[in-house]
């Protein structure tokens, strides 16, 4: 007993270091093992403990810096509202130009069957606080399950790409940065479009791995996401190539400088859904407003068909198809007065064309509106195809163009 | 009457109130999580194993001590993305060892505060690399010249933080 006494702190001092090390080691292997998480509640306790107060925090933080902003500090506004309307035009001008090559860009696509990603919900989330530790690199965000957050969501910024969602909490996230040397995001380079793996290094850099070292790589080089890990879509900016060295066995290692400040974040973004979609061509905001007043605008008194039809404002490059098709296939839709979907198909812009020829050719028989084919993506894709078959639509439903598809995944198709 | 888990037995134990027993090692938590946000270099900085190092030499008792030194840690850790264990084993240790040796040494003055946390930057990282890297799976850096500078840093820091911690300590 005399000895248990005597001994009695270190006695102790070995049972809960036994007791840690038991624990670390069955958090390891259960991890390895089902990929659950054995300590939650601890999590829970400590996250809920701490986070409330970094969230007053920034809070007070944001509100004093608001009311900074949006009542004192006035000054020179006249003149960054006047910088901001000559950016809007010369942006406007931009658009145009940009627009048509999208225009292009989607035809093509359309024509390789292409399925592209896109994001299309994100939810801006303030950072609350960090691990503090400079071998956990993580941060907390004031989103969390009640928002609608989950774990591996991409998180990003407008210059480039964080990290992933790591853990969910009721009102909180951990996101796991790109530099943490336990995170891996696809990533391809802008122009020599080779594929690696971006990890993090135990000293907070980030590297691109499994890239053969017969390769040839130039320093500034800009690299992307490839999509392939499932998590964030393709093509966002995830930084710029600063060095190259040689890595294990045959592969390179490349040092990239992220796009995104991850020392300094303050918002973030969180890419809440990921949609996919086939390549459809004109799918311009401009022709879905178009569609949209031309269903709701069902009593607008039909016209005679003109040749001149064809030149209406805003159908842009699809004008000139809209002198070619045969009226009669145009016609059925607007004879029955069958709605079409705002979005309905690439070719919204080009009814504006055809509705007078829609009602010109109100004698149609009912049994032409039946046989008229659906118009195949492909087909609807070339320029060259006639505008009233893509835009005739039989009356079965018109497919949103927007439509999403479950769940994303990635297609490595030629660019 | 003022609650406290010291025993009494040493000459020259100090105890804390309860709010500073349970405010402080969460203030320095919190202080560690979100202040690199603001300063970046703050995260060279480890508050939480210098809030355990003034407690545990202040109480002079290492069962207080490893206690205190593996709750810090393991609030430490459930803010990592890490397995949780790896602060608080270093920590319990840190804790102990460090409440053991206040009992011999006198740690009132500033310099031997300064070597004393030195001392117990390196047992803690030494610890923490180990298990990180023998049980964990983790490569953590161990660059010695930053290590050697952290360890400066957070020493003087910790004659800092000490010294604020004097305020709040009691005789018992």
């Amino acid at each position: 007993m005399d000895v248990l006494g005597r001994y009695r702190n270190l006695i102790v001092l070995v049972g809960v270091l036994f007791a840690q090390i038991l624990g670390l080691a069955v958090q390891v292997n259960v991890k390895r093992t089902t990929d659950s998480e054995p300590t939650r509640l601890i999590r829970v306790w400590a996250v809920g403990m701490v986070t409330p107060f970094e969230k007053v925090l920034v809070w007070t933080q944001t509100s004093t810096s608001n009311l900074w902003h949006n009542y004192f500090y006035l000054r020179g506004v006249r003149a960054e509202n006047r910088n901001l309307k000559a950016q809007i035009e010369r942006m406007s001008l931009e658009q145009v130009r940009m627009s048509q090559d999208a225009d292009q860009a989607r035809r093509l696509q359309a024509l390789l069957s292409f399925k592209e990603q896109f994001i299309s919900q994100t939810m801006a989330a303030q950072v609350i606080g960090s691990s503090g530790s400079e071998q956990s690199r993580s941060i907390f965000i004031d989103k969390g399950d009640k928002n609608g957050i989950k774990t591996d969501m991409a998180v990003i910024t407008a210059d480039g790409v964080v990290g992933k969602v790591l853990r969910v909490y009721r009102s909180t996230a951990e996101v796991l940065l790109v530099n943490d040397q336990t995170s891996g995001v696809g990533a391809i380079l802008d122009k020599t479009r080779l594929q690696g793996i971006l990890r993090g290094t135990p000293a907070g850099e980030v590297v691109l791995e499994k890239v053969m070292s017969d390769e040839t790589v130039p320093p500034g080089e800009q690299v992307l996401t490839s999509g392939g890990d499932g998590i964030f879509p393709k093509g966002l900016l995830v930084g710029t190539v600063t060095k190259i060295s040689p890595g294990s066995e045959l592969f390179l290692n490349i040092h990239v400088r992220p796009a995104a400040d991850l020392s300094k974040l303050e918002e973030v973004l969180v890419v809440t859904k990921i949609d996919e979609r086939q390549a459809e061509p004109d799918q311009t905001g401009a022709a879905r407003a178009v569609d949209i007043l031309a269903e709701r605008l069902p009593g607008v008194p039909s016209k005679p068909e003109t040749p001149e039809s064809g030149t209406v404002p805003g159908s842009g490059a699809s004008a000139p198809n809209v002198s070619n098709p045969a009226p009669a296939l145009g016609a059925p839709k607007q004879a029955t007065g069958t709605p079409k979907s705002p979005s309905a198909d690439g070719s919204a812009i080009k009814p504006k064309a055809v509705v007078p020829q829609a009602s010109a050719s109100n004698t149609v028989p009912p049994s032409k509106k039946t046989t008229t084919p659906a118009p195949a993506s492909a087909g609807s894709t070339s320029g060259s195809t006639p505008t009233s078959v893509k835009s005739s639509g039989t009356p079965k439903p018109a497919k949103p163009a927007t439509e999403p598809k479950a769940p994303p995944t990635v297609e490595d198709s030629p660019h | 009457m003022a609650i406290t888990y010291t025993s009494g037995e040493q000459v020259e134990v100090y105890r804390f109130s309860i709010p500073a027993t349970l405010l402080i090692p969460l203030a320095a938590v919190f202080l560690q999580a979100w202040v690199p946000l603001r300063l970046p270099f703050f995260s060279i900085f480890d508050l939480p194993l210098l809030v355990t190092i003034g407690f545990a030499t202040a109480r002079r008792n290492p069962l207080a001590g490893l206690v205190t030194g593996g709750l810090i840690g393991i609030l430490q850790d459930a803010l990592t993305s890490q397995p949780i264990g790896l602060y608080g084993i270093a920590k319990t240790v840190v804790g102990f060892g460090a409440s053991s040796l206040g009992i011999k040494l006198d740690v009132e003055n500033a310099g031997a505060r300064f070597l004393l946390t030195i001392f117990f930057f390196a047992i803690h990282e030494v610890i923490r690399f180990t298990i990180a890297r023998g049980l964990v799976g983790l490569h953590i850096a161990l660059s010695w010249p930053h290590e050697l500078l952290s360890g400066m840093a957070n020493a003087v820091l910790g004659v800092l933080v000490f010294m604020l911690l004097d305020r709040v300590k009691q005789r018992t």
